[in-house]
């Protein structure tokens, strides 16, 4: 009993709260009308700046990096804030405007016109990258210090989570589909497991140093199924590529118009595109729908104030609940992706004998993977 | 739309961060958990199956305890079967030992006895003898005091000696 009135308690509390924000937006809102497009583009996109948790005009810089037409540059994003042009030597940036092609993004300006020079700036999606990295490598580090060091002594807590991930993906999926080769793709096949699902939590967290939305951004997931592209193929076994450009079909299939070669050439590049599409569209969808929620409050704030004191019950509700879900989603997410990538370097492993083994591989990983998403 | 055109820096980044992950738990992290997931497995598999062994090997101990303690039961029985026979052998050999050093000694003893009666016997018929000869002489000397008797005598020993000679 005592749980759930605290837990009352703690919504009415938030629904004050963010009752009096609402308000107090809507203060501001009478002059800017909300834009939900807007905002969720904006959280869902990259930035040259990372947002402070209840501040909406400072930012934490970050430093940018562009080779501009007179070589490198490197500045702090806060010097070109605000559409603030920066001046480096010969050249001037800016941030472009909403009205331009190059929206959001840095642009050299170049005889009054804006061009956009190579960009290698450190955004919030790379800082992100780079903090993923740390953490991952840190957690299966320490990990694999204290296997070391304590060799035939099972790990607890923490480190015994840790290393129920490695063995869960380990036994349960790169053993029982490589087989004999998984040794040999366990590092990769777990290294793509760990980054993807850390980046998917780090995307939960709200603030600081998570709230960049990677995986549910397009470069991400195309270097991740690029990785797996060339790791199918490099390692891949002659029959792989017989089966490739001379399948086992009638001959009229492949002889005069290489139907059947086309096709296969066509698959191997369906194949990393359907990882790409499939992880980014997961967890971009599952960002875009906590921000709606979420938005809901402010838009039915502005038409009505006790709408959106009703309306925050609901989406915050809905929102801990998809929050949830996501939890859910990013594991599976990572679990699928790891997978796939095994499944077809499996595929490109297997021999003649194998094949239909590794066909009806093929069709449940499909299977799981249709039923899941 | 901005969401579906991979931006060029942070593919780059991407591609370098991915790397250096890779690389850096392919060197210092993979190994060592594959390793010692697979060790701790292989040791936990091996320790059933020894333990397994164990206890087959403490069921055949076991056994072979008990068929030990029955062999033991077995010899104690014989041992103690042989120390009985043993002992009644001792007891008869003593006792026909015993018989036999007591007849050695009661057949001396006979012996003995019987050297003993005979002197005893000698010396009484000595002594007897001796008595008689005195007794004899005495009376002879009393009879020889008699001339008549003396000449009597020796007339009775001719005639016994004529008589003899004829």
């Amino acid at each position: 009993m005592t749980r759930i009135r605290l837990i009352i308690l703690t919504l009415l509390i938030a629904i004050g709260s963010s009752a009096a924000f609402a308000t107090e937006d809507g203060g501001e809102g009478a002059q800017k009308k909300i834009n939900p497009k807007e905002i969720i583009f904006e959280h869902l996109g990259d930035g040259y700046g990372w947002e402070v948790p209840f501040d909406h005009h400072h930012r934490i810089p970050l430093p940018i990096i562009v080779f501009g037409t007179d070589g490198l540059h490197c500045f702090s994003s806060a010097r070109v804030t605000d559409g603030q042009t920066y001046t480096d030597g010969n050249c001037q940036f800016r941030i472009a405007g909403a009205d331009s092609d190059h929206k959001g993004k840095i642009v050299e300006i170049v005889d009054g016109k804006e061009s956009r020079p190579i960009d290698l700036s450190i955004t919030k999606n790379v800082c992100a990258l780079f903090i993923t990295i740390i953490i991952v490598a840190g957690l299966l580090i320490w990990l694999g210090r204290f296997l070391k060091n304590h060799p035939n002594k099972a790990p607890r807590k923490g480190l015994g989570a840790i290393e129920v991930c490695v063995t869960f993906v380990y036994d349960g999926v790169v053993k029982p589909i490589l087989g004999p080769q998984a040794k040999r793709f366990a590092p990769y096949l777990l290294t793509v497991f760990f980054f993807i699902l850390v980046m998917n939590l780090m995307g939960l967290i709200v603030i600081f140093p998570g709230g960049a939305n990677l995986t549910g951004n397009i470069a991400v997931t195309l270097v991740l199924s690029i990785c797996t592209f060339l790791v199918t193929n490099i390692f891949a076994n002659k029959h792989y590529w017989k089966e490739i450009f001379w399948p086992d079909v009638p001959l009229w299939l492949k002889v005069p118009i290489p139907i059947m070669p086309v096709i296969e050439i066509f698959g191997m590049f369906t194949k990393p595109a359907a990882l790409t599409v499939r992880l980014f569209a997961n967890m971009m969808g599952g960002h875009m729908i906590v921000i709606t929620l979420t938005l809901l409050i402010f838009i039915f704030s502005a038409i009505n104030p006790v709408a959106g004191g009703a309306s925050t019950v609901i989406s915050l509700i809905f929102s801990i609940f998809m929050l949830l879900i996501d939890v859910l989603v990013s594991f599976i997410q990572a679990y699928v992706f790891t997978m796939l990538s095994a499944i077809f370097i499996g595929i490109a492993q297997e021999g003649e004998h194998e094949k239909h083994e590794a066909e009806a591989k093929h069709e449940i990983g499909k299977e799981i993977v249709d039923t899941l998403v | 739309m901005e969401l579906f055109t991979p931006d060029f820096g942070l593919i780059f980044w991407m591609f370098v961060a991915f790397g250096v992950l890779f690389l850096v738990l392919w060197k210092f992290a993979w190994p060592m958990i594959l390793k010692g997931v697979d060790n701790r497995a292989d040791l936990i598999d091996k320790g059933v199956e020894y333990a397994q062994a164990a206890k087959e090997q403490l069921d055949n101990a076991r056994q072979e305890a008990e068929s030990y303690l029955n062999d033991a039961r077995r010899q104690q029985a014989d041992i103690l079967r042989d120390a009985d026979k043993m002992k009644t052998q001792i007891i008869e050999q003593a006792r026909v030992a015993a018989q036999a050093e007591a007849q050695k000694v009661m057949d001396s003893a006979k012996l003995q006895i019987q050297q003993q009666q005979k002197e005893a016997q000698q010396q009484f018929r000595n002594q007897v003898s001796e008595f008689a000869i005195q007794i004899a002489g005495k009376i002879v000397q009393n009879q020889m005091k008699q001339d008549q008797a003396q000449d009597r005598l020796v007339n009775s020993m001719l005639d016994e000696i004529e008589k003899n000679n004829k």
